[in-house]
């Protein structure tokens, strides 16, 4: 008994012991300058985000998950957790006009993502800027173009085949 | 060997499907403006037309109370007016890649000729928004799926872009992304690696509007297209379909599609 209280005494100041040490080494990296990422506040500070930072941090996802499923499938819209809102706050272009792409590690999502490793797939489909930002020319008369080379291509092959 | 002509409704079905389908893949659609693009001022009729819209508060989830639909009236639709593709390309943002083969479609133009008589017609053909949809049944992961009112959709976080459901589609409906995608419309989310096709854009459907396609043909004074609730019977699709009827492509597979023909005759 007393042999096993002995072991577990041992155990635990090591374990404290390796905590401390651990814990301080971390400190000590900390101040040599850990780089973290940097991360876009709005400049509208007039905006309130829809929860505080703390809770944003840790459940953004499971708020963008819930709406997700609840817009696609049941057509419910206009809620204030959404992608599109996100984005509309957060990503704004630099004094330059340039908007930093999700490619890039400047851009609000991907600053923290790419700072923890966790895969980010949002964007795959998503616009990853404010549509105000995106200048969308008018494809209709390229497209038109296509189509028109398209029917031509198909009616020479079509007399080939019919005579 | 010509065949000979035999004129039961199953044959003339058939006819019409195979021809839609070659049309379809190369025929597309020439792409020169028949009509006037300038101004139109829509008429009273067009715009009651199209009255048929959604009421329903945005927090409350759609239910089977309604079913989305559309009527298009063949006689009306010009060989070479392609305005609803067009509308179509603009409102989801489809870009082409110069390759007609793979390029996204959610819209086509498709001209039919009878064989008997030779009369021809185009058509717009889109997802056909079945009830009881192949590509619903196909899916591996719930993906594709019917919304309670009656829009077929992709729920492209889910979709692992077998296409599967591309192969199940009477209708060619279905097109596959590619490429990478950026800066889509806020409405209209794609991306490479997953399957797509006409949402009878249900975001505006949502909002209490009209799909794209219905709004540029009646804007253009074309009033091909009829948009509307199928469930309510005093809205002008039902009215239009009680007076006058209208056709099911590929009716003998019993998918009840949303999208309904009239002027279809040989």
């Amino acid at each position: 008994m007393t042999r096993f209280l002995r072991q577990t005494a041992v155990m635990v100041y090591a374990l404290v012991g390796f905590s401390l040490l651990s814990a301080s080494t971390l400190v000590g990296t900390a101040h040599a300058g850990t780089p973290f990422p940097d991360i876009h506040e709005p400049t509208d500070k007039s905006v309130k985000c829809i929860q505080p930072e703390d809770v944003m941090r840790r459940e953004h996802m499971n708020y963008i998950l819930h709406e997700r499923d609840e817009t696609m499938r049941e057509g419910i819209r206009g809620e204030p957790e959404s992608l599109a809102n996100c984005i509309n706050c957060h990503v704004e272009p630099d004094e330059n006009g340039e908007i930093a792409g999700i490619e890039t590690d400047q851009h609000f999502c991907s600053a923290c993502h790419e700072y923890t490793a966790v895969q980010i797939d949002c964007f795959q489909c998503h616009a990853d800027r404010p549509q105000k930002y995106i200048k969308r020319n008018s494809h209709t008369s390229s497209l038109r173009q296509q189509l028109q080379q398209t029917l031509a291509a198909s009616n020479a092959a079509d007399k080939g085949v019919k005579q | 060997m010509k065949k000979t002509e035999n004129k039961t409704i199953n044959n003339s079905r058939r006819d019409f499907l195979s021809k839609a389908a070659v049309a379809g893949t190369i025929t597309i659609a020439p792409g020169v403006l028949l009509h006037s693009t300038s101004a139109h001022a829509i008429d009273g009729d067009a715009t009651d037309l199209n009255t048929s819209v959604s009421t329903r508060p945005l927090d409350q989830e759609v239910s089977s109370k309604n079913r989305w639909g559309m009527l298009i009236d063949t006689t009306k639709c010009a060989t070479g007016c392609t305005d609803c593709v067009d509308a179509c390309n603009e409102e989801n943002g489809l870009i082409g890649h110069n390759r007609p083969e793979t390029d996204a479609q959610y819209i086509r133009k498709v001209t039919l000729k009878s064989k008997s008589t030779g009369h021809e017609l185009s058509l717009p053909l889109m997802c056909q928004h079945c009830e009881t949809a192949p590509c619903a049944d196909v899916c591996p992961t719930g993906a594709s799926f019917v919304r309670a009112d009656g829009i077929a959709l992709v729920d492209k976080h889910i979709c692992i872009g077998c296409r599967y459901c591309m192969m199940a589609c009477p209708y060619k409906a279905r097109s596959f992304v590619h490429e990478d995608v950026k800066n889509q419309k806020l409405s209209a989310p794609r991306g490479k690696g997953t399957v797509e096709a006409c949402t009878m854009c249900v975001t505006r459907v949502d909002n209490g509007g009209i799909p794209a396609c219905v709004e540029a043909c009646t804007a253009e004074n074309h009033n091909a297209m009829i948009f509307g609730d199928l469930k309510d019977p005093n809205s002008p699709i039902s009215i239009e379909l009680k007076k006058h009827g209208g056709k099911q492509l590929r009716s003998d597979l019993a998918l009840n599609t949303g999208v309904r023909y009239q002027g279809m005759n040989e």
